[in-house]
This record gives structure tokens, sequence and C-alpha cells, in this order.
């Protein structure tokens, strides 16, 4: 029944989450980020045993009647929650110590969020998937209102709860309708059933409300609207999390339920998806251009992001035998690479308003002439995001494009010049934060060092690492091609 | 040899700057001298390369690629790194890697505001790889790579180092300055044409199954791409190369763009940046799709020489020395795309050399027109005047490479645009000779302006006595870095006017290679 080896991952995080908490106890105040340093080494042993899966030859190990699979897309994502894990602590360290804020409890609730991430990934039925994805979400709304002094953070996270729940209510109303029809909750039960009610309209309407359910946690338009205010309001270092693992945790859904529940149903789920792509882009992209807050210039990036990320579910829905492996390899790849470089995006937009004491872009003038470093992976970074070539995400987008235009037709056609017009138009954004970076003067009176002796050391490795990780993804893609190849079988069923 | 032949040789070409500018973010920045020599060291390396790879070259074989190595590169969507030249990208490759050498001698000792040169290096580093792995790639994606790999370089040295002169734009209520405008115009501009150029290299792969250039032409070659489809496909790649190149009427960031960029910028740009598109057009778009190309044809003539008579009167229009040089650069282009669109050999030759012969000029002309800015700190032509007086030496260059540039015979120019009209009188079997004819004389006359304007500048510029205002002032005439980085130019605009087999040597055969394989 229990395949230890396979659930080790997950209980070894589950430990690190119940260690992070009874260590806390015990810390003395000045020492509390011995807590974030013992949940790395947790995430660190649990890949381990991932490791040893990946090795192993028995590469589907099933579990609980099949609710419960460690696959090759699992392993994968459940690395990149891991990952993301190792980032957002590291941002958070030197966050949380300027003001030393329940910093035990912080943690805690970081790699409990994480857990849930990584049960979705292996989850194979629709209960199992909202018991991760609320386990992803709880803590979430604790984290956005971790300033409770602030009453920005205090809207962001009421604002995100109330849309949280209500998106979950959507989505388990969905559920239960599906589950009404086809009279099954593993995935494998409703893509065998699905042929012979996939006529009934309150399938369509069950589908479409699961749609929408996890369209408001990948904050796709018109479902995007809680986004900005809770990104700005909350701490930086939880927005980082929320706009990569949280939205990564709502794909892991859409991919599920989209490519392996409702495989049999694609001409119910493409044109939808095809409709919040384009929107996504669109909406994300324009308002952008108009946004003065660093912040929230990339919440509506990363809701454009989102958009480029359902282009190939799009592709797949719309095309009749469309190769929905190639589809979904496209997605996870971009998913993968947007992590990277949204999290090293927040992490120097960290420093950046540490350094210049705001987050109004206007005040981020001629940062290149005194905080030349920072400035640099700043660029790294948004030119990445705007998808340039060698930087990591030009092979998002190109696979991307890869997944919408094979077997093309009229309406993906459409939507990849759609996408093509707003790569253009995302440019314009990212470049004026670094023209005003470059080429704008710097003020008289510079804004005064708050750490003479240079940036915190867990912020330098975190986006360090990631810089790296830009460069070499750029350059060669490969390795996330592969994992993204390894995690892609189980489309189609 | 034979690690250079299978591979490294270019490898080295295009990577030996790379190498260098990540070493040169090792140097302190203080240091300016050590910077200055190590990024002549590495464009060095790289241009000593380009030339043993020129003097290795089988110019027998030259419509066969050379040099050339195919590695595992990203399996996963199926491009490799595969690399080589023939005889259409050896001249290029070599001319690439001089102007480089020749931009960092220049520089030596003519930093634009705000100095920095680490930097600067840097970027000019960038660029050299980005534009020699241009002429190398023989992959899709690669080639796509490299083709914007030189445009963050290009955006930051126009929006760093440019002209902080403010302008006022239609429908803008505050001024802005012209880097600022410039660099974000020229980087939309080319991003937008590369995104289309992108889907249509993809729809290729989907057909084709392969993002291999040679591999592809063959199929072209078979008729495999045909109907809407490449017709689409064309047009795709048409708007990727036409805006780099540009075409009228996708120009218009090229005024700014040279205008704003400082002296190197405007250098490189002229000089090679421009030749991506034209070369796209020869290595991807006619071989692969020689159908399209040939319904497409009449159109690119039509809009060549709209784009040599538009840029001729928009010289004429010109107050700004740098300005007009800009927009003699889109009648120049001209040219090289009439020749293209010909879709014969002699055509496509005319293309090639006209590359090189205008890169060489027009790089030498920006080259001037700087150095006459940094002393009369004015481009305004109104202003200028005696220049011949005032200095004779950079006048009289001056005025030679104005003569080769307008296309007197025995200098540099003379051939692309001579041969250029040649083909149009006789293009290939089945495009509609009225219209190719029609074009040959509408460029014949745009020759006529071209002289025009040219002389017109010639007159006022360099001719005539001082104006009163630079009396007193006393101008150094050519120092010599310039004199360094200046003479092998003049010298090269010589020898390929007096034997163009220089350059046609290695690309007339490559070219009707190309062409038999492809018609």
């Amino acid at each position: 029944m229990f395949d230890y080896h396979a659930l080790a991952p997950d209980f070894i995080v589950a430990a690190t989450v119940l260690a992070v908490l009874g260590a806390d106890l015990f810390l003395p105040k000045e020492r509390k980020w011995l807590a974030a340093v013992l949940g790395i080494l947790g995430l660190t042993v649990a890949l381990i045993p991932i490791a040893t899966l990946a090795a192993s030859d028995d590469s589907l190990r099933s579990m609980m009647g099949g609710s419960y699979v460690v696959d090759d897309f699992a392993l994968v994502l459940k690395v990149f929650f891991i990952l993301t894990g190792y980032v957002v602590l590291l941002m958070s360290v030197a966050y949380l110590e300027s003001d030393r804020y329940y910093q035990g409890e912080y943690y805690f609730l970081v790699l409990a969020s994480l857990l849930g991430g990584m049960v979705m990934a292996s989850s194979r039925d629709l209960i199992t998937l909202f018991v991760g994805l609320e386990l992803v979400s709880g803590p979430a709304f604790l984290l956005a209102g971790w300033k409770k002094a602030d009453a920005r953070s205090n809207e962001a996270a009421l604002k995100f709860f109330i849309i949280g729940v209500l998106s979950a209510a959507i989505l388990l109303y969905g559920m239960s309708l599906v589950y009404g029809m086809t009279g099954s909750l593993s995935f494998d039960g409703i893509g065998e059933a699905s042929a012979s009610v996939a006529e009934e309209p309150v399938f369509v309407l069950g589908i479409l409300l699961v749609l929408v359910g996890f369209g408001f946690k990948v904050s796709a338009v018109p479902f995007h609207f809680w986004a900005p205010d809770t990104y700005e309001g909350a701490p930086t270092p939880v927005t980082a999390y929320l706009s990569v693992g949280s939205k990564a945790a709502g794909f892991v859904g859409m991919l599920l339920v989209s490519y392996v529940a409702f495989a049999g149903a694609p001409d119910i789920w493409g044109p939808a998806l095809w409709i919040l792509a384009a929107l996504s882009m669109i909406v994300g992209n324009l308002v952008a251009l108009r946004q003065e807050n660093i912040v929230r210039l990339l919440a509506y990036s990363s809701i454009a992001h989102a958009g480029f990320m359902l282009v190939p579910f799009a592709a797949a829905g719309l095309v009749e035998g469309q190769d929905l492996n190639q589809a979904f390899e496209a997605t996870v790849s971009y998913v993968l690479i947007y992590g990277i470089m949204n999290l090293g995006a927040f992490a120097v937009v960290i420093a950046a308003a540490r350094r210049t004491g705001s987050g109004q872009i206007r005040d981020w003038t001629g940062l290149g002439s005194y905080a030349p470093g920072i400035s640099i992976l700043l660029t790294i970074f948004f030119f990445s995001l705007a998808g340039i070539p060698p930087l990591a995400g030009w092979y998002a987008k190109f696979v991307m494009f890869l997944a919408v235009l094979q077997n093309a037709n009229g309406w993906t056609i459409a939507l990849a010049a759609i996408a093509a017009v707003n790569a253009v138009v995302a440019l314009y954004y990212y470049a004026r934060v670094v023209q005003t970076v470059w080429m704008d003067p710097a003020p008289q009176r510079l804004p005064v060092d708050p750490d003479p002796s240079g940036i915190a050391p867990s912020l330098a490795l975190a986006f360090g690492l990631l810089a790296i990780g830009v460069i070499v993804v750029g350059v060669f893609p490969e390795a996330i091609g592969q994992f993204a190849k390894a995690a892609s079988f189980i489309a189609g069923g | 040899m034979e690690w250079f032949d299978s591979g490294w040789g270019l490898s080295l070409v295009v990577f030996s700057p790379l190498v260098g500018a990540l070493a040169l973010l090792a140097v302190p920045k203080k240091d300016e001298e050590t910077a200055k020599w190590l990024a002549l060291l590495a464009s060095g390396v790289s241009l000593f390369f380009a030339v043993v790879a020129a003097f290795r070259f089988d110019f027998g074989e030259a419509g066969a690629l050379q040099f050339g190595t195919k590695l595992n590169w990203i399996p996963a969507i199926g491009s490799d790194y595969e690399i080589g030249i023939d005889g259409i990208s050896l001249p290029l490759l070599v001319l690439s890697a001089a102007v480089v050498v020749l931009s960092i001698v220049y520089s030596w000792d003519h930093w634009p505001e705000p100095h920095n040169p680490r930097g600067f290096l840097i970027l000019i580093l960038f660029l050299a790889t980005g534009m020699a792995g241009t002429f190398v790639a023989q992959d899709l994606v690669l080639f796509f790579i490299f083709f914007e790999l030189v445009l963050l370089p290009m955006y930051f040295m126009i929006g760093i180092w440019g002209d902080k002169t403010k302008i006022k734009l239609p429908g803008f209520s505050r001024e802005v300055e012209t880097r600022l405008y410039a660099s974000i115009k020229f980087f939309l501009f080319t991003l937008f044409g590369s995104a289309f150029m992108l889907l249509g290299f993809l729809a290729l792969n989907f057909r084709g199954g392969s993002f291999s250039i040679p591999e592809l032409a063959q199929m072209g070659a078979d008729g495999q791409f045909t109907g809407t489809f490449a017709f689409l496909v064309f047009g795709a790649l048409f708007l990727g190369f036409a805006v780099k190149v540009p075409m009228w009427p996708l120009h218009t960031w090229l005024p700014d763009a040279h205008t704003a960029a400082p002296t190197v910028g405007s250098v490189l740009l002229a000089a090679i940046l421009l030749k991506l598109g034209s070369y796209g057009f020869i290595r991807i778009a006619i071989p692969i799709l020689p159908q399209e190309a040939k319904s497409w044809a009449p159109a690119i003539a039509i809009l060549a020489v709209i784009a040599i008579v538009y840029g001729s009167l928009a010289c004429l229009a010109q107050t700004d020395m740098k300005r007009l040089i800009a927009f003699s650069s889109v009648g120049h282009m001209g040219f090289v795309m009439l020749g293209i669109s010909t879709l014969t050999p002699v055509g496509i030759t005319a293309a090639v050399i006209g590359m090189v012969a205008h890169g060489v000029i027009t790089g030498m002309l920006f080259f001037l027109a700087g150095s006459m800015q940094h002393r009369y700190h004015t481009r305004e032509m109104a202003r200028l005047g005696g220049n011949l007086k005032l200095m004779p030496i950079l006048g009289g260059m001056l005025g030679f490479t104005a003569m080769a540039s307008l296309g007197l015979p025995g200098l540099a120019g003379f051939w692309g645009e001579f041969m250029a009209l040649l083909g149009s009188y006789q293009p290939l079997d089945g495009l509609s000779l009225g219209v190719f004819r029609t074009a040959m004389v509408i460029g014949a006359i745009g020759t006529v302006l071209t002289a025009g304007y040219l002389l017109w500048m010639l007159q006022k510029v360099n001719l005539g006595e001082p104006k009163a205002e630079w009396d007193g002032h006393d101008f150094h005439d050519v120092d010599r870095f310039e004199m360094a980085a200046w003479v092998p130019l003049l010298i090269s605009i010589v020898a390929i006017g007096v034997y163009p087999k220089i350059i046609t040597g290695a690309a007339n055969d490559a070219v009707q290679s190309l062409m038999d394989k492809a018609f």
C-alpha cells in the first residue's frame, strides 16, 4: 500500500515543517535565522530520495489506488518546488532579520505551502488535488498579511483570502459536477467516463468551473484582479513566492486536469483557455505599461506570463490530433524557466528597493552608477523576462511558439501572432526600468546605503545562483528541455 | 591545422571576443589601460583567425561549407551547434572582425561621454560575437540567437553613450533626449521584426523537421515548401530581415539610431549590423523558399528602388551631416536589395560586394563624421565649411570616401551599384522584365541623385572658406589612432575598387552554386 521510498521526499519535507516549528520555540530571538537554515537542510535532505527515485528503474510508483503517484512529472515538479523554497528562504532571511518578526512561524508557513505543491504534483484524483491546493493556499493567506501593522499588507491578505476562498468554492463545485457526471474522482476514471458524457451541459459546466478555479490561482485575466494589490501589499519575498510557487501550483493543477482528466474533451477547454491566454497576454502587458511601482509592474508582467503559459493549452485543445505531449512539455518548460527568472527579478527588486529606499521606478534613476552589481543583475533578469537571447526567457517563449504553431490552424496562428506582438510590447516596460537604472542621471543626493558592508549574503547567494541559472539555461536549454520531456509523458492518459 | 578546419577555427573567431568581454568584467574599472589592451587582444585573436580562415579557404570549393562542424546543442527541439562558412559568409566575417578591431583602435583616445571605457569595450566585444556568429551559423535557432545577441549591446551603446540633445516628439508634451528615444525605437523595431522571423523559422521546422539551414535549403530546392504556407513563411522572414536591412518603409529607426549613436556605434551599425538583414535574405529566405522568393521578388525590387530614390531625396533635405550619411545608407542598402531581388548570380554577387563596400565606405564616413563632431562640436552642415582648409588630411579623406560612396569607378562603391543595375536588366527567367527594367532605370537615376547629394555635402562641408566662428580655433588634424583605424579602410576601398576579385573570387562561385541549387 505504501511505498515509503516514493513518499520519502514528502515525508522529509513534512518532518522539516514540524521541526522548524518546534525549533522556533527554543531558538533565542537573535538566532531565529537558524530556523531557515534548518528548513534549507531539510529541503536538501529531501532531494536525496528524489535523486534515488529518478535513478531507479521503476519510473511509475502508484499508491492508494492510483490517487497518489510518483512519476517523472511529479519528481520534476517536486524538485522545482524545493528549489523555489530554497530561494524564497534565502530571500526571506535578510528581509525578516531587519525587523525580527515572527520568523520561525514564517518559515514554517513557507515550507508548509511548499509541501502542498509537492502533494499536488503527485495527486491523481480530485480530492488529493484539492487538498494539496488548499495546503498551498492556506499558509499563503497568512504570509500575505505578515506585516500586520501595515494596512496594505492587511488589505493584501484579506483580498487574497476572500478571492482564494471564492475560487476554492468554484473549483469544488466544478469538481462535484464532474464527479456527479462521471462517477469517478480519479483522473483516469474521469478520462474514461468522459467520452460518454462529453455532450452533457452539466459536465461542460463542471469543466469550465474547474478551469475558472485554477484561473484564479494562476491569475489569468479576467480572474486576475486580486493579484496586483496582493503582490504590492505582501512582503516582497512572499510576493516572489506567490508569483512563482503558488502560480506554479495552479499550473500543476491545470495541467493535470486538462491533459489527464479531461484529455478526452479538449474541444471544451481549448477554446476557453484560448480566450484566457489571449486576454491575459493583452491586458497584462498593456496595464503593465502604465505602472509606476516596480512590484505592481512585476505583478502585471506575471499575469502576462500566465497568458504565455496558457498558449500551449489552447493549441492542444484547438487542433485535431495535436500532439499533447508537446504542448504539455512547452508549458512545463515555461513554468520552470519563469520560476528561475521571476524569483531572480524579485530578489533583485528587494535589493534595489532596499538600496534606494523606494519601490517607485522613478526613484531608481541612475542606480547603475552607484550600485552597478544590482543593476547588472536587474538587467539580466528583466531582459530574460522579456525573452531576449541568450538569457533563459527566450527558450520559454521559443517552446511556447513551437507548441502553438505545430499543426497550426487559423486559431492557433492568430494566438501566435498575438503572443508575438505581446512579446514586443512587454519589452517596452522591462526596458523602461533598465533605462531608468542605466541611462537616466542619478539624483543629486544619493540615497543612504542601508548596509554599507554590502548586500546580505543570503540574498546575494539567492540571486547569484539564479543569475547563473538564467544564463546557463539560456545558452544550454537542453537541461530544462529534458526535464520537461521527462515530465510530459503523462499527457493524454 | 586539423583542429582549425573542424570547427574550432570559426568558434574562436566567434567566441574570443566574448571571452574577452567576460575577462574585462574582472578588470577593475579604473584600470583603463589593461581594459583597452585586453579588448584589443580579444578582437585581434578573432581577426587573426578570420584571416587564417580566409587564407586556408578553398576557393575552388567556395560554394561548399568549410571549417564547419555540427555538435549537439538542444536535442529537445532538434537544434544543433552547426557552423560553417562559404564564399558568401567569408568576406562578411572578415569584414566584421576587422571593423571591430578598427573600432577599438579608434576608441583608444576618443571615448564618448560618460567615459567608462571598460563598459563600452565590453559592449563592442559582445557585438563582435553576435555579428560573427550570425555569419557562421548554419542552424536557424543558432542564427536567431546570434542575430538577437547584437540587440542588447547596441541598445545600451546608444542609450548610455548616445546623443543627449533634447528633441520634441509629436504627441508628447515633454522633451526627451535623442539617445533614449532612438535606443528604444531601435530595440522595438528589431524585436518586432525578429519575433515574426522566429515564427517563420518554426514554421519551416514543422514542415521540414529540421533547423539546419543546408538541409532546409536542400528541401527547398526539391520543392518541399509551397503554397500559402510558404508564402506566409516568406512574409514572416521578410519582415524580420527587412527591418534590419532596413527596407523602406521599415527604415524609420535607422536615421534616429545612427544619429544618436556614438561614433563607434554608428560605424558598427552601418558597417555590419545592417548586413545581418541582407545576409539573412541570401542565406535563408532565398535558398529555402526559392519559389516564394520569385513571387516576392518584384515587390522587393519596387521597395528597393523606392528606398534608393527616397534615401537620396531625404539626404538632400538634411542639415545634419550624420543624419545625411544615415539616409545614404537607406539608399545604398536599396541597391543591395535590388541586386538580391533579381535572383540572378550577377545580382546577388552585386549584393555581396555591395554589402562589403558599403561596410567599409559608410563605416569610414561615420568615423569621419564622428571625428568632425568631436572637433567642431556640431554636425550642422550650415556651420561647417572649409573643412579642407582647416584640416587638410581629414578633409581629403572625406572627399575621397564620399567619391567612393557615390560609386566612382575604380573605388569600392562602384561594383555593387553597377552590377545590381546590370542584374536587373536581365533578372531570373519568369520575373517580369517590365518591373525590373523600370527598376533599373529608376535605380540609374538614383545613382545620379546619390552623386548629387554627396557632392552637395562635400561642397557645404569641405569646400569654401571656414566660417567666421572658427577663427582662432586650432584644429588638430587626424591623430595617430584615427590614422591607424582609417588607413586600412581607405586601402580596402581602393583595393576592392581596382581588384573586386578579392570579394567576388569567393562570392561568385558560392552564389552560383546557391542559385544552381535553388532554381
